[in-house]
């Protein structure tokens, strides 16, 4: 085989690797999303994190608008302080509620933002103080499992 | 006598450890050696790209069709599963996630090893037997430079873009079982994968697996193949143990890596 033909395979080759790399990055692993622009760091307190993780989604009325970057506990206040880089394309009141919430029944942990009427808005680096922890599912269940056998009590005695 | 037997045990055992360390050695000094020497494979880029035909294009065959059938195979069984908890449309994360983090480097490179490894090993070892290396040390060429680099490099730019097929290939065989043949929504398929698939944590990840199984592959192939001893058995030998050693070193550096990048 001679030399040119040889080149045009390998041409060949390289070009359908580095396509393939391509489509894993855009199709597959989403770069475009994963990698965008300007980005302003908020701060929140939490007393109750629960499942929530670094990486995880940061939404507001459902729409991505940035991810967590770090979670640590303040050993002074014993809360969980989570940082977070919010797309700087979109700014929030400075009253906005920060809330935990869980997609679906066992999904993933993410941050809502309820957002408030404040003119001011948000800067770089502040810390929310307005948030509202995650809700603990066995916490709930069994305040109500609690709440349905002292009302059984009441009823029987009657 | 219990003692004479005991002592030609050890001693044997001893041996063996020593002409083991010894090779490791020698392979360490012939990577160095070969990494010293690249200049001329680079330089003279026609060198290896002759020889990305061999190793790269010569593979796409296998590495293309077992892609898609290891990405077909997953689709089904992950949808087995999956669909038993209600979450079928999670069966692009499953899909993608491992073809893109372990099964496609993985699977590649030891398909890799056995088709291109034990060839680059089988022509070496040939070069050997029949005196070709001596003649070119005799002509002043350096067979190091002249013939052990260019496959080397070879193989190491192969091997990433060989998984990245692969795991393009199994993913598009996830697409066909779980969307067109099964019936899991298209929409979620793609949209759950894209979601949870990051591009560094994933992607860069395994291509940097990828490229590490190509440098362990084409050491131990290129090595194999000049250490080989220049007989007929020899070279078989070799042949052989370069498919052995290659696939335990893919399997054991990848508990490593794992290790280090996914334990979070």
């Amino acid at each position: 085989m001679n030399r040119a033909t040889i080149d045009l395979w390998v041409g060949v080759f390289v070009a359908i690797g580095l396509g393939s790399l391509l489509f894993l990055g855009l199709k597959v692993g989403n770069l475009s999303m994963s990698s965008a622009g300007e980005t302003y760091r908020l701060q929140a307190e939490f007393d109750n994190i629960g499942g929530l993780k670094v990486r995880a989604p940061v939404k507001s009325a459902g729409v991505v608008v940035g991810r967590v970057s770090d979670i640590r506990l303040d050993s002074e206040s014993y809360r969980a302080v989570v940082s977070m880089n919010v797309d700087s394309r979109f700014k929030f009141p400075r009253d906005t509620i920060l809330t935990i919430n869980t997609s679906g029944l066992l999904g993933e942990q993410y941050i809502g933002f309820e957002v408030g009427g404040d003119s001011e808005l948000f800067k770089d680096g502040v810390t929310v103080k307005k948030t509202q922890s995650a809700v603990v599912l066995e916490k709930l269940i069994s305040q109500f499992m609690f709440n349905k056998a002292s009302e059984g009590d009441g009823s029987d005695k009657k | 006598m219990v003692v004479n037997v005991l002592r030609r045990i050890l001693e044997s055992l001893g041996r063996r450890v020593t002409s083991r360390l010894w090779r490791l050695g020698f392979a360490a000094r012939f990577l160095l050696a070969t990494l010293l020497h690249s200049g001329t494979a680079l330089k003279r880029f026609q060198l290896t790209i002759r020889e990305i035909y061999f190793t790269g294009v010569l593979s796409l065959i296998i590495i293309l069709v077992s892609g898609l059938f290891v990405g077909m195979v997953l689709g089904l069984q992950g949808y087995d599963t999956l669909q038993r908890y209600g979450s079928s449309e999670a069966l692009g994360i499953l899909v993608a996630l491992s073809l893109v983090r372990e099964l496609g480097p993985v699977v590649a490179a030891l398909l890799f090893a056995s088709r291109a490894g034990s060839a680059i090993t089988a022509e070496i070892g040939l070069m050997k037997a029949t005196e070709q290396l001596s003649a070119m040390e005799m002509m002043a060429v350096n067979p190091i430079a002249r013939v052990v680099a260019p496959r080397f490099w070879a193989g190491v730019i192969s091997m990433p873009l060989l998984a990245a097929l692969f795991s393009a290939m199994g993913i598009f065989g996830g697409y066909l079982v779980g969307v067109q043949l099964i019936g899991v929504d298209e929409g979620s398929f793609w949209s759950q994968m894209q979601a949870s698939v990051d591009f560094r944590e994933d992607i860069m990840n395994g291509v940097i697996k990828s490229f590490v199984f190509g440098v362990i592959v084409s050491w131990i192939a290129v090595f194999e193949g000049y250490d080989a001893d220049p007989t007929a058995e020899g070279v078989s030998g070799a042949t052989t143990r370069t498919v052995v050693t290659s696939s335990l070193a893919i399997l054991f550096a990848d508990f490593i890596l794992t290790a280090f990048m996914f334990r979070g």
